[in-house]
């Protein structure tokens, strides 16, 4: 099957989604008002809510949710075959990911603009609200530590990739200053910061880094540590310095980027050697259902987006029915980057080199992942566009490594704060102080990265499908939140709750299965956080029925009344 | 390119310039707000701590200056016609 065909059905599958089915959720079940105050309007304090033009909100909600995830996820997927991993990208986005996104943005504007964990203890249980955290404890825990563990081992396999992925730290910082310290506009520190962004390209690949042995240390731990170091020191560095500005850089990127993409797939449209539905897939493969469903979570759903639409996205919406625009759309744009890398790792190879990555890998665990989507997005890119191999492989290395370094930086931080409130609620000083907290998140990873693979730090990928699962569980608890609204409201949940039963039942099925092949591979601790994520799951399930019953039971009395 | 055209591509312009700066500012907006709220209330807390009768914590670091400034300050409070250092905290004679 040619490349471009798969493209055009992906994308006409999609805006065909926010065309027709988002209007229906708009129209029907959330019943958006344009005269609806938000609270963007109602408390209004020019600091945390200002009415914001939905464009904006727009580029934001997207680049904030796309990011190495939808790359990672589906170039794993690819394993069990092209049309699977497809199938659910784009059902999962019109379906699921889509009325998500838009439903967390809309609990939280018709709740003054509450975050999805205080929704849950408010409009389902407190009981509900404590697995909310720790869901998200668990959810940073492992995103931190498989993004390490995926740069690392992007720098070992472009070593050209080195020099301009910490570039981008001192751009960022050079951003930064210009406009909060200097009083510069925005327009010449984008442009002359993306000119450099591209520049340092060819001097990455003039002066490849890698790393040697040292102290019995393999070079992907000497990276993961050095990751680690720099992710402590940036998560304390005040916002606008550092991370505001990349992830701004970020955000330009990624548009680049698919823009990059996409032109190739169109202009060179190559054929798709990978086959439909793989026979043979590699020993110690897991079965695809419901492997799948968790592997590929951003991308089809993922919980974290409900992070983004309710903490900030929720408290600038101008209008509510912006909520559509910004949150479908929003989600959507992953799905587009999903579809894209699906056919970087399935079409930017020859059969036999497909055959290798996939079919005859030594392990599931080392099939796929970014260097795929390199290697494959490059070699299109270098057709479709006539970029040299070299620089497009190591251009897009960058991408993906800047995209995981953002979210290591913000997940990092995001730990610590959760360290500190916890400090806070259960009395303890010590936890509350700064140092200390970013110490213990940054620790708490490094056993996982370390933990997970191994002490070179390589297999830390065998966490990925975890970390969907957990990702899955807390796309279930938002979904749950916004089902209790609608049952409340005595309007239909069903649009809500089958995704919301789906996913639930996936992470539970997936996390089961995991717990056995874990066990067997000697992976303690890993079986130790497997087990946590399916008492949690099984709490939820039961949340759920319970939450239901509750308010079904109330509305039925108060239509008997 | 006429001079209404002209001016309807400067004002387009000048909107995408609007939202790209909305897009760099609106994620952080709090974040950022809060940082300077907090430089603030620190700056507050050293210039009005003594007038409030709040003993001034900075007081405390300067200590570390007095050697290098002691010299300069001695002059300076017998040209004021002050015959003794007249900060409680900074005694040179």
């Amino acid at each position: 099957m040619n490349s471009v065909v798969l493209a055009v059905i992906g994308l006409i599958a999609v805006f065909s989604g926010y065309r027709f089915y988002s209007k229906f959720m708009a129209e029907k079940i959330y019943r958006l008002d344009p005269d609806f105050k938000t609270p963007a309007h109602t408390m209004r304090d020019d600091i945390d809510y200002v009415p914001t033009n939905r464009v904006v909100l727009w580029g934001h909600h997207f680049t904030a949710v796309a990011g190495a995830a939808p790359i990672i996820g589906p170039s794993i997927a690819v394993v069990w075959g092209w049309l699977p991993a497809f199938l659910w990208v784009v059902i999962g986005t019109m379906f699921f990911a889509g009325v998500h996104d838009f439903g967390a943005i809309w609990a939280s504007v018709r709740n003054k603009a509450l975050s999805v964990g205080s929704l849950t203890g408010e409009v389902v249980s407190h009981r509900a609200r404590n697995l909310f955290m720790i869901v998200v404890f668990f959810l940073l825990l492992m995103v931190n530590a498989v993004f390490a563990v995926a740069i690392a081992t992007e720098f070992i396999n472009t070593p050209a990739s080195v020099i301009p992925a910490w570039t981008a730290v001192f751009v960022a910082v050079g951003i930064g200053i210009l406009l909060y310290k200097v009083g510069v506009g925005i327009t010449w520190p984008t442009v002359v910061g993306t000119i450099i962004l591209y520049a340092v390209i060819y001097l990455g690949e003039l002066f490849p880094v890698t790393l040697a042995e040292t102290a019995g240390i393999a070079p992907a731990a000497q990276w993961i540590l050095i990751l680690f170091a720099y992710a402590a020191v940036a998560s304390m560095l005040p916002v606008w310095l550092l991370l505001q500005p990349r992830d701004y850089i970020n955000g330009i990127q990624l548009f680049v980027g698919l823009g990059i993409l996409y032109g190739a797939v169109f202009i060179a449209a190559p054929t798709i050697v990978a086959p439909p539905i793989n026979p043979n897939v590699p020993p110690g493969t897991p079965p695809i259902m419901p492997l799948l469903f968790v592997t590929i979570a951003c991308g089809a759903i993922s919980g974290f987006h409900g992070l983004v639409s309710s903490g900030t996205t929720s408290k600038q919406l101008n209008t509510e029915t912006d909520a559509r625009f910004v949150g479908y759309l929003g989600s959507l744009g992953e799905g587009t980057l999903a579809i894209v890398a699906i056919i970087a790792v399935t079409a930017g190879f020859s059969m036999t080199e497909w055959q290798a990555s996939y079919a005859n890998a030594e392990s599931f665990g080392a099939v796929g992942g970014i260097s795929a989507f390199v290697t494959g997005g490059a070699r299109i890119a270098s057709e479709g566009l006539g970029i040299p191999i070299g620089f497009a492989e190591t251009l897009l290395a960058v991408m993906a490594v800047l995209f995981a370094g953002t979210t290591m930086d913000a997940g990092v931080r995001l730990q610590r704060y959760i360290v500190q409130e916890w400090g806070a609620i259960y009395k303890i000083p010590a936890l509350t102080n700064g140092y200390v907290a970013t110490a213990g998140a940054v620790g708490a990873c490094l056993v996982l990265a370390f933990g997970a693979g191994g002490a070179d730090g390589t297999g830390g990928m065998i966490i990925w499908p975890l970390f969907g699962t957990t990702n899955q569980l807390l796309a279930g608890l938002t979904l749950l939140v916004i089902s209790v609204m609608l049952v409340k409201l005595g309007r239909p949940a069903r649009y809500t709750l089958i995704p919301m039963v789906f996913v639930t039942t996936m992470a539970l099925l997936a996390a089961l299965y995991q717990l056995s092949s874990l066990y067997t591979e000697g992976r303690y601790v890993l079986v130790a956080i497997d087990i946590v994520i399916i008492i949690t799951a099984i709490f939820v399930m039961l949340e759920a029925a319970s939450a239901l019953m509750r308010e079904r039971r109330a509305a039925a009395a108060a239509g008997v009344s | 390119m006429s001079p209404s055209r002209l001016d309807g591509v400067r004002a387009r312009l000048a909107r995408a310039r609007t939202l790209l700066g909305e897009f760099y500012t609106a994620p952080y907006r709090g974040a950022v707000a809060r940082a300077r709220r907090d430089e603030d209330d620190l700056f507050m807390l050293f210039v009005f701590a003594e007038l409030m009768g709040v003993p001034n914590p900075a007081a405390y670091y300067t200590l570390e200056l007095q050697p290098l400034l002691l010299e300069r300050f001695h002059e300076w409070h017998t040209r004021m016609g002050l015959e003794h250092s007249p900060l409680d905290h900074f005694r040179c004679c």
